[in-house]
């Protein structure tokens, strides 16, 4: 697909999306908001696994501790203004993955795979087990951050619709910011470590600090998706940050195709979707999702986002006939 | 620059001494590599001449000895630190980013001069500095036509011509050039023997070759190695007419890969 066929797909979707409040139905108002928030999660982990090379198996980590924060800042500070909470919760998820990085991205490959699963794990069990977390329960956010400055009301999240737009917006800015630094010099070093870590090394680049950047930015991002998370349905639970939810966000990725931020998105949708729509059918739907994650990366290993390249190979390769 | 003279020692090796286990792949291996000079490293199969290279580039710590670059002591550095000082190295097997085009290869190289990570809104394709410097070191390496093409899809002596212009771009006075001509063809050969010449009036290179008909044609100094050892170091006539090298390499039956 040509640069300006891509934006254009890329416009309408975001239209389509924009419209969907026009429904009046409040659950599939959530659920969009839901999907836009784990595209969010999504792409924060692709700067890691499709542009970096770090396959992070414990992603969720930052997303749950950002959610946690609201709730816990929340039950101890009473309602808390969104222009504090929103930094804060970025800040603490930023502050984990950097500590976290220091050790993980010492290691490569499948240690990497499984020291970011374990360090994701401990995170588990201080919400999960100690009296700082309350319990496999989870915990209300009593209030939503309020937007109030002063006297003035920008918008309000008890607003369904506020809340949805909010949410619009913060992943069209996260998506527009990701686009940016992955055209900058940094961005470049970045996909240059994928691709190749020793040659950048030989060419004079001190690669650990580089993917400690790009660790601890992906933490603070996933952890604008966990905020979100939290505001948006009111509680959170230590599941936010198992490795079901380290899993299910990779798969969003491979999914939608990786190195490809509107990849993520569209990851993230679909596997939403599928989710929903399988747990309609069938209690089993896991079943049923499992095998058509297996079909997909089977068939289509680059991911959705390959499908329009695929068809017009198809159509080319036809018209050679 | 500065310090252009010639014969001036850029890069010195002392008694580098490599073990992996008991095996011994280099033993006590002085080498010396001056401004303006090409100087190869010949040796059969397994004569350590590999080793040696990674040694002095950084990839591989030395087990004893001392390194030295332009009378600094660097024998603990990194590679990446090496590179910063001023070594660059190609690798035996084609070691670039084939999804990047020739330019962006080369600017990412020319970009490690200048690294500055915090600058997260600019944009890598409108860093002028990095882009002309780029087009001149891709020049120099006879790679001129190919400057927007793909990377990926260059023949291979022109992708191995590529890896040339990015150890160019990153300023480096020592090039350690592992088989720059392997698996090339006779018309890629003479081009990148071309290139080769071209290269050292300011530099000084380490090649490690096998093409005989290059070496001979290129080389100002050849060291020869066997079994992990210095055999022989001298210029070209000299090894010619030396009667060990003939013994220990010529005369076996693992002579003249060409």
């Amino acid at each position: 697909m040509n640069v300006n066929a891509s934006l254009i797909v890329k416009l309408i979707a975001v239209a389509a999306i924009a419209c969907v409040p026009i429904s009046g139905e409040s659950f599939y108002v959530e659920l969009v908001a839901k999907m836009l928030l784990m595209a969010i999660f999504a792409m924060s982990l692709d700067l890691l696994v499709g542009f970096t090379g770090l396959v992070s198996f414990g992603h969720a980590a930052y997303f749950g501790i950002a959610a946690y924060s609201v709730a816990l800042f929340t039950a101890k500070f009473g309602q808390m203004s969104l222009w504090v909470m929103l930094p804060a919760a970025i800040l603490l998820s930023a502050a984990a993955a950097l500590v976290i990085g220091i050790f993980v991205i010492r290691t490569k490959g499948i240690y990497f795979i499984m020291v970011t699963l374990a360090f994701a794990q401990m995170a588990y069990f201080v919400f999960h087990d100690t009296p700082l977390g309350g319990g496999s329960d989870g915990v209300y956010v009593d209030a939503r951050p309020t937007a109030a400055i002063g006297s003035w009301v920008p918008f309000d999240l008890d607003n369904e619709l506020h809340m949805f737009y909010f949410v619009l917006v913060m992943m069209l800015l996260v998506y527009l910011f990701l686009h940016r630094v992955l055209q900058s010099p940094f961005g470049r070093v970045l996909m240059g470590i994928k691709s190749n870590e020793h040659r950048m090394q030989s060419l004079g680049y001190f690669t650990f600090g580089y993917k400690l950047a790009a660790f601890t930015l992906a933490g603070a991002l996933g952890g604008v998706a966990g905020f979100l998370y939290a505001v948006l349905f009111g509680f959170v639970t230590p599941e936010l940050l198992s490795w079901h939810e380290s899993g299910n966000v990779l798969l969003m990725v491979i999914l939608g195709g990786m190195g490809n931020l509107a990849g993520a998105v569209l990851g993230a949708f679909a596997f939403e979707a599928m989710r929903e729509f399988f747990a309609d059918i069938t209690k089993y739907w896991q079943l049923l999702m499992g095998g058509v994650i297996v079909a997909l990366v089977l068939f289509l290993p680059g991911g959705l986002t390959a499908i329009p390249g695929r068809i017009k190979r198809a159509l080319q390769g036809g018209g050679a006939k | 620059m500065s310090q252009t003279s010639k014969n001036e020692v850029l890069l010195e090796a002392r008694k580098l001494t490599r073990r992996f286990g008991g095996l011994v792949a280099n033993q006590d291996i002085d080498v010396t590599l001056e401004r303006g000079m090409i100087h190869v490293l010949l040796g059969p199969n397994g004569a350590g001449k590999s080793t040696c290279i990674n040694m002095l580039s950084g990839d591989l710590p030395p087990s004893e000895g001392e390194i030295r670059y332009l009378g600094k002591d660097i024998t603990r550095l990194s590679a990446a630190q090496r590179s910063q000082e001023g070594i660059g190295r190609s690798y035996q097997r084609t070691n670039i980013f084939p999804q990047f085009t020739v330019l962006e290869n080369v600017r990412l190289a020319a970009q490690s001069r200048r690294q500055q990570p915090w600058r997260i809104f600019s944009k890598a394709m409108e860093q002028q500095w990095a882009l002309e410097k780029a087009r001149a070191c891709i020049e120099e390496a006879g790679l001129g036509r190919r400057v927007d093409w793909l990377s990926g899809v260059l023949s291979h002596g022109e992708q191995r011509q590529l890896e040339i212009a990015m150890v160019l771009a990153t300023d480096a006075q020592v090039l350690l050039l592992d088989e720059p001509l392997a698996g090339m063809g006779s018309e890629e050969s003479a081009s990148m023997v071309a290139v080769l010449k071209r290269l050292p009036q300011t530099r000084g290179i380490l090649l490690v070759e096998h093409d005989m008909d290059a070496v001979f044609a290129v080389a100002d100094r050849i060291t020869v190695m066997v079994n992990g050892q210095l055999l022989e170091c001298g210029p070209p006539a000299q090894i010619k007419a030396s009667v060990a090298v003939q013994q220990a390499y010529l005369g076996t039956e693992d002579s003249f890969h060409v």
